[in-house]
């Protein structure tokens, strides 16, 4: 399912040849626009000619349409593209600077780069210019970091903020996309000549086109959890059953102090025990919250393992399967639970003190008389101090999808 | 003694082999671009899970340049250091290779049509040498405010803005916000 690994797929050179072609036929669509020509994108802001209204939105439907009916139809996985995380304020800041920028200058990055390309002097300026204030942003930056990373809402797409399905922002976009270009003919006529050739006759097809792929899209509806599940059902069942992706606690222990991982602890039981112990810094997270976390789970760096746990093994069996549909990856389960942890990392005397004679399946065995949280020894185990035998289970996975970087 | 001269063209024949060879050839209807545009952010989302994108290709080779002249500097400063500190080749990415095709395409295409030419697009009003003072000062606005928003119009309007990113959506509004704005102002510089 797309999106590919194509630095699996590829090689290193394979996948960077891939990314050229792409910018290629960019950068050729964007010239056979005419946006090589600053006229041309100026214009834009005298309701002259609306070129540039009419390229970027109807580009940004007809992808938006393709990337949710592909993904409602379960041909792409929408949780492995990349959605620029959302900080607002700097965004905001950067967006106003751009539009002086554009007004100013008469381009944008992209356009600078084909205008400079075709040797335009004033595209060729503007690349210069923009390098500069790079430049400049690398250098000044450090002094304002604050409010570089202030109101991280992380990745945070419109019909999540909205509280609607995916569809029907799809569909509003699509509605509010061509009321602007109707309204865009309209004020060509009045301000501008109206060129005969920006309005052939097939865009009504294509917007009616546009409209029934958005009604698809919307009735369809994008794939529910226990449809994810569905599709990768049996190969991650096997993975359980060959107990593939379980590790025992002192592979997870050895992971912890492995400066070159990052390791996240999803601990998947009740507050109650969570409280009464947990290993030191593993993350409370109740089964029913997981699917709100996975955005924030899919921004970490491609060097996380995730190790859910529970008691035994039931719930967080149940939790990596939530994951695993979410396509987070490098996922694991702790083997044993904290049960097992504490069997081999807690002293005798706790256990002497606190172990149950009876426990249900995925109960906590040990009963401390208060809730230690992760103020206990066996919490934060010295690893020297155990000599323990175990099948290192855990291989990263190469991230699939974005490399977490965006645009740069 | 006549020299015999060489059997010439008609006129009118010459001059329209010269046009056909000259003459920039026109540009596609804008909702044809949007739709090559749309499907070439698509192919790019779907095969490899990232947009497009131009100013972090700038970026990474501007970077680049710093690293040869002051590698030390480099390290020590946070937002350079994440891409070139070290043995770290700020290059080695993807959107750079982005870059580099999109330098490469708008100049085949533009070389196809006809419209490969030194020159500069200005103004009526405006005289050549103020058009490129004002297209460095607007790129160099331009490409602070593009790195402060994490990405330019390509980047976050254009491709973020297809997969319904809040912030994508946000800044879209901001950048023709602010160029409306300012708009009025600069009427007789661009009209």
């Amino acid at each position: 399912m797309a999106p590919y690994a194509i630095t699996e797929l590829f090689g290193h050179w394979g996948a960077n040849a891939v990314y050229l072609l792409i910018g290629f036929a960019f950068g050729a669509v964007l010239e056979m626009s005419g946006f090589g020509n600053s006229m041309k994108l100026a214009a834009q802001f005298y309701f002259k000619e609306m070129t540039v209204l009419k390229v970027m939105f109807t580009a940004i439907v007809v992808a938006m349409l393709l990337v949710f009916f592909t993904s409602a139809a379960g041909l792409l996985d929408f949780n492995l593209v990349w959605v620029p995380p959302t900080y607002l304020w700097p965004g905001i800041a950067g967006g106003l600077l751009m539009g002086i920028g554009f007004i100013i200058g008469g381009f944008c990055p992209g356009t600078s780069l084909v205008s400079a390309a075709t040797l335009k002097v004033d595209g060729i300026f503007f690349v210069l210019g923009a390098s500069f204030g790079i430049f400049l942003f690398g250098e000044t930056i450090q002094y304002y970091e604050g409010f570089f990373n202030s109101s991280n809402m992380g990745r945070f797409t419109l019909p999540e903020m909205f509280g609607v399905d995916a569809g029907v922002v799809v569909l509003a976009v699509t509605l509010m996309a061509l009321f602007m270009f109707w309204g865009a003919e309209q004020l060509e006529r009045i301000f501008g000549k109206t060129d005969p050739k920006a309005a052939p006759r097939w865009r009504y097809g294509a917007a009616g086109a546009a409209l029934a792929v958005a009604l698809i899209v919307l009735v369809i509806g994008q794939p529910t959890a226990e449809q994810r599940w569905q599709r990768i059902a049996v190969e991650k069942q096997q993975l359980l059953d060959q107990r593939a992706v379980q590790i025992h606690p002192g592979e997870l222990l050895n992971l912890l102090g492995d400066p070159l991982l990052q390791v996240i602890m999803l601990d998947v039981r009740t507050e109650t025990d969570y409280n009464l112990f947990h290993i030191l810094d593993a993350r409370h997270a109740p089964v029913n919250s997981l699917s709100e976390a996975v955005p924030g789970l899919h921004g970490q760096p491609a060097n996380t393992v995730f190790v859910v746990m529970s008691n035994d093994e039931v719930a967080a069996t149940e939790a990596w399967k939530v994951l695993a549909a979410e396509s987070v990856p490098n996922i694991y389960i702790l083997e044993g639970g904290v049960n097992r942890w504490l069997d081999v990392f807690a002293n005798a005397e706790f256990k002497t003190a606190y172990q149950r004679t009876s426990a249900q399946p995925d109960q906590l065995r040990y009963v401390p008389g208060a809730a230690l949280g992760s103020r206990l020894p066996a919490a934060e185990p010295y690893e020297g101090q155990f000599e323990l035998e175990f099948i290192p289970k855990v291989q990263l996975e190469l991230k699939r999808g974005p490399s977490g970087g965006g645009c740069g | 003694m006549t020299t015999q001269t060489p059997a010439r063209p008609l006129p009118r024949q010459a001059k329209m082999k010269d046009a056909n060879r000259r003459e920039a050839k026109p540009y596609i209807n804008p909702y044809l671009g949007g739709i090559l545009l749309g499907i070439v952010l698509f192919a790019a989302l779907f095969i490899t899970g990232n947009g497009l994108g131009a100013s972090g290709g700038i970026n990474r080779i501007v970077v680049f340049i710093q690293d040869l002249v002051a590698p030390s500097h480099v390290d020590r400063t946070a937002y350079l250091t994440s891409m070139a500190g070290g043995d770290l080749n700020p290059l080695d990415n993807w959107i750079v290779f982005i870059t580099l095709g999109t330098l490469l395409g708008g100049f085949v295409s533009g070389w196809v049509h006809n419209r490969v030419k030194i020159e500069t697009n200005r103004g009526p009003q405006v005289s050549v040498q103020l058009r490129w003072i004002m297209a460095f000062i607007g790129g160099a606005i331009m490409g602070y405010g593009a790195r402060l928003a994490r990405g330019c119009t390509s980047g976050q309007a254009l491709s973020g803005g297809s997969v319904l990113s809040v912030g994508s959506w946000a800044i879209m509004l901001a950048i023709f916000g602010g160029g409306y704005a300012l708009a009025y102002f600069l009427r007789r510089f661009w009209n």
